[in-house]
């Protein structure tokens, strides 16, 4: 398994990059992160899962209860260079289809 | 809301790819790479030579407003097959990363949105990492000088 390109897979699902906005400042656990979305639990489980396996999640165990936080490291690595790259492509292509939007015939 | 543009980048390997989606019909998206006045007008360089068919060549440059060159850029088309795939190089002039291939793929998607894959390969590991690094300061750069051309012009 590659973790990086795991990790890229990751954060391009848009409930898992609100599960790690909602992690971000706080430790919580499965069912307090599950009642922020309409999906249903084994749904959300299985995202944490995801996020967990490429290790941007990490689980703490408290009394019966596993709380999930941010691991930091990574996401710091994950952002420092790919994201900003990603990023400006997504700038070019954007001007790029902007662009090209004020050639198309018209109908 | 899913992302258009996903980059792949795999850690110890010389090579990236990137595949965007486009609300473009694949004609328009395939022109804006090979037809210099598109091209200039979303890269932000001039086109100083641009021969878009098999063993053509090509040549970018940008300057700041001082007349200074920039960035320049050079490359030679391996392969071009309209609509569907250019395979050219691409070597950034006076920056140690060297030469990289760059393998386009175009499809349609339906008539009016269409999908590029983009695969870039680099001499080694370091510099493919270099240049996703030195390639965010050429892109601030860039954005800076077209920022600048815009002031120049509202201050005549």
């Amino acid at each position: 398994m590659n973790l990086r390109r795991d990790v890229f897979q990751a954060i391009a699902d848009p409930t898992r990059r609100t599960i790690l906005l909602l992690v971000a400042t706080q430790s919580l656990t499965a069912g307090a992160i599950a009642s922020n979305f309409d999906t249903a639990r084994p749904t959300v489980s299985k995202h944490l899962q995801i996020l967990t396996e490429c290790e941007l999640l990490e689980q703490e165990q408290n009394g019966r209860e596993i709380y999930y936080h941010i691991n930091a490291t990574r996401m710091k690595e994950v952002s420092d260079f790919l994201e900003p790259f990603r990023q400006l492509w997504d700038d070019r292509f954007n001007k790029l289809e902007s662009i090209m939007k004020n050639y198309k015939p018209k109908k | 809301m899913e992302q258009k543009t996903r980059l792949t980048a795999e850690d110890g390997k010389q090579e990236y790819t990137i595949t965007r989606d486009f609300d473009l019909p694949l004609d328009l998206l395939f022109r804006a790479f090979t037809e210099s006045d598109f091209l200039e007008q979303w890269m932000g360089t001039k086109v100083l030579k641009l021969e878009s068919k098999k063993h053509g060549s090509y040549e970018l440059e940008t300057k700041d407003p001082q007349g200074k060159v920039m960035f320049r850029a050079n490359g030679t088309i391996h392969e071009l097959i309209p609509n569907r795939k250019i395979i050219r190089t691409f070597e950034m002039e006076n920056a140690p990363v060297g030469v990289q291939l760059e393998v386009y793929e175009f499809e349609p998607v339906t008539d009016d949105s269409s999908k590029l894959r983009m695969h870039v390969i680099y001499e080694s590991v370091e510099k493919r990492d270099q240049v996703m690094k030195f390639g965010l300061v050429q892109g601030i750069n860039w954005a800076h000088n077209r920022l600048q051309e815009v002031l120049n012009n509202y201050k005549k």
